[in-house]
């Protein structure tokens, strides 16, 4: 599927947080049916473009569009094509998981709801818990929800904002499953994530966002050429890539 | 443009559905909103009733229209309670980054405000029934009443928006509505006012709620309304007026 159409474009991207540069000028783009992954470290400013890229954060200055349309002109236009599955789960606690898939369903006006609901609790193993309330599932199934109802209506593109962060191993697993099956049916998603270990496990094209650039991006082999773990003097020579190594490295080890 | 309106009044519909979900879930909600109300009532009536002197020969008549208004006071604190935990846990963003009309979100923590304090008003007036409350109003006073308690719980229920969406904690959320709760124990509510020493006495007469009391009552009692029903409406009109204007100040900061 995934052809050479951009499902995503990022030019000059900037913005400030009272006068605080997060984005100092970001560039990359996504193509159409590819999983897209956005590696940085906390507080690099992944969860700043996803806001901007879901039409709920402006940017202060740069271009960005989304299948084409501008996210400054046609807000309505990208979010008809996307979805979001943010940083905290997006459930509503107090519904049953049914509950929750279903009102989503309504809210996109698709003509089957409870169809819809019922197929995705089972595609997601939902099922037996489908009658209970949200506020007592574990983590990994509230993930798991959370996921669900970013996909109804089918979306083009989805944005997962660090999908597995406070996931236990299995649970993290069960997701990367989840993301593989999207992308093989065609849907482009873009993901964040502070692991390189999961950027190399479910992405094409890798971007590294580091003090509000990307600092380096391509394929995960073009990216193992620009971080060879023996040529410690090379990173030495250049801090910033220091820096972003040795934090990849470092949380590697720390599994 | 039709489908537009129709979506808009469907999704409105929804938001509403969610959050009346929300209440009938809590058993706290219902408790404060209705129980405690009647509960006061039960004891002002039966226990501190028999003390109190109001040149009313039923109790129940001339306490109402304050347990009304503290009904209310408590029921938008959980209005600011769940605009919060929205904005926190996130739901507000999927919501927004969905193609619907982003307004839907907000009126419909509005439209469940004055639903849900519809429904407790009418309990508790059901409850002053059984305790003898007798009114001798007729549709257009009842209408007259139903108008101001909407108002006064729109005003209101801004309030509690602007709590709702800058707050920096839960508590902070909710804790607002305690003053205005307390309001109408310095008020014209529980007992007259030339009761009370001077400086308190000043107070409960120029503060909003002893006019919106003063209104509702004498429309309830079939008297002839005074001023109080002006002075009452401007009231609601102008908190209504200013906290809409502060809400949504705080609601664009948040969504920019
Ligand atoms: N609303 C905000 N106001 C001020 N600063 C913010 C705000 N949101 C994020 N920041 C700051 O911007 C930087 C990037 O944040 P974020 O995009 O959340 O990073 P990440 O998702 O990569 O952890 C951080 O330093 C954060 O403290
Ligand atoms: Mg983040």
């Amino acid at each position: 599927m995934a052809g050479n159409e951009i499902a995503i474009s990022v030019q000059g991207l900037k913005k400030y947080y009272n006068n605080i540069p997060v984005l100092t000028g970001v560039d990359f783009q996504v193509k159409t049916g590819s999983i897209f992954a956005l590696l940085g470290s906390n507080g690099a400013g992944k969860t700043t473009i996803v806001k901007i890229l879901t039409t709920l954060l402006k940017p202060d200055s740069g271009k960005a569009a989304v299948n084409g349309f501008d996210l400054v002109a046609k807000p309505e236009n990208v979010r008809q094509v996307i979805s979001l599955t943010g940083q905290f789960a997006a459930v509503d606690e107090v519904l049953t998981g049914r509950e929750n898939l279903i009102m989503i369903a309504r809210l996109r006006h698709l003509n089957n709801p409870r169809q819809v609901a019922d197929d995705l609790l089972k595609r997601f193993g939902l099922t037996d818990a489908a009658e209970r309330r949200v506020s007592g599932y574990s983590g990994g199934m509230r993930r798991r929800l959370d996921i669900a109802m970013s996909l109804v209506g089918k979306p083009q593109l989805i944005f997962l904002d660090e999908p597995t962060s406070g996931l236990d191993p299995e649970a993290r697993i069960e997701v990367w499953k989840i993301v593989k099956e999207l992308a093989d049916s065609g849907t482009t998603v873009f993901l964040t994530t502070q692991y390189l270990e999961e950027a190399e496990q479910l992405a094409d094209q890798i971007a590294i966002l580091h003090k509000g650039r990307i600092i380096a991006g391509g394929t995960l082999a073009e990216l193992k050429k620009l971080f060879p773990p023996a040529k410690v003097e090379y990173v030495e020579k250049q801090p910033t890539l220091e820096e972003i190594f040795l934090a990849i490295v470092g949380k590697k080890e720390d599994k | 443009m039709e489908t537009t309106i129709k979506h808009f009044i469907s999704d409105m519909v929804i938001m509403l559905g969610r959050s009346m979900r929300h209440i009938f879930r809590s058993m706290d909600t219902i408790i404060t909103v209705t129980l405690m109300p009647i509960a006061f009532m039960l004891l002002f009536v039966y226990v501190f009733g028999g003390a109190i002197q109001t040149g009313t020969d039923n109790y129940v008549n001339y306490l109402l229209p304050g347990i009304l208004l503290i009904a209310i006071a408590s029921g938008i604190s959980y209005t600011a309670y769940r605009l919060f935990i929205d904005m926190q846990r996130g739901i507000f963003e999927r919501f927004h980054s969905m193609p619907i009309a982003r307004s839907t979100v907000l009126w419909g923590h509005v439209l469940t405000s004055l639903l849900s304090n519809a429904i407790s008003v009418i309990i508790i007036i059901l409850a002053a029934l059984v305790m003898g409350f007798r009114s001798s109003a007729g549709v257009l006073s009842w209408l007259a009443v139903a108008g101001i308690l909407a108002l006064f719980t729109l005003a209101l229920t801004w309030i509690a928006a602007i709590a709702g969406l800058s707050a920096k904690s839960v508590d902070g959320a909710s804790a607002f509505s305690y003053p205005i709760i307390f309001l109408p124990f310095i008020s014209s509510a529980f007992v007259p006012t030339d009761s009370m020493p001077s400086g308190v006495r000043a107070f409960a007469e120029n503060q909003p709620v002893t006019s919106i009391v003063e209104a509702v009552r004498s429309l309830l009692m079939g008297q002839p309304v005074s001023n109080d029903i002006w002075v009452a409406l401007a009231w609601c009109l102008g908190i209504l007026v200013v906290a809409y204007t502060f809400a949504m100040l705080a609601y664009k900061r948040k969504i920019a």
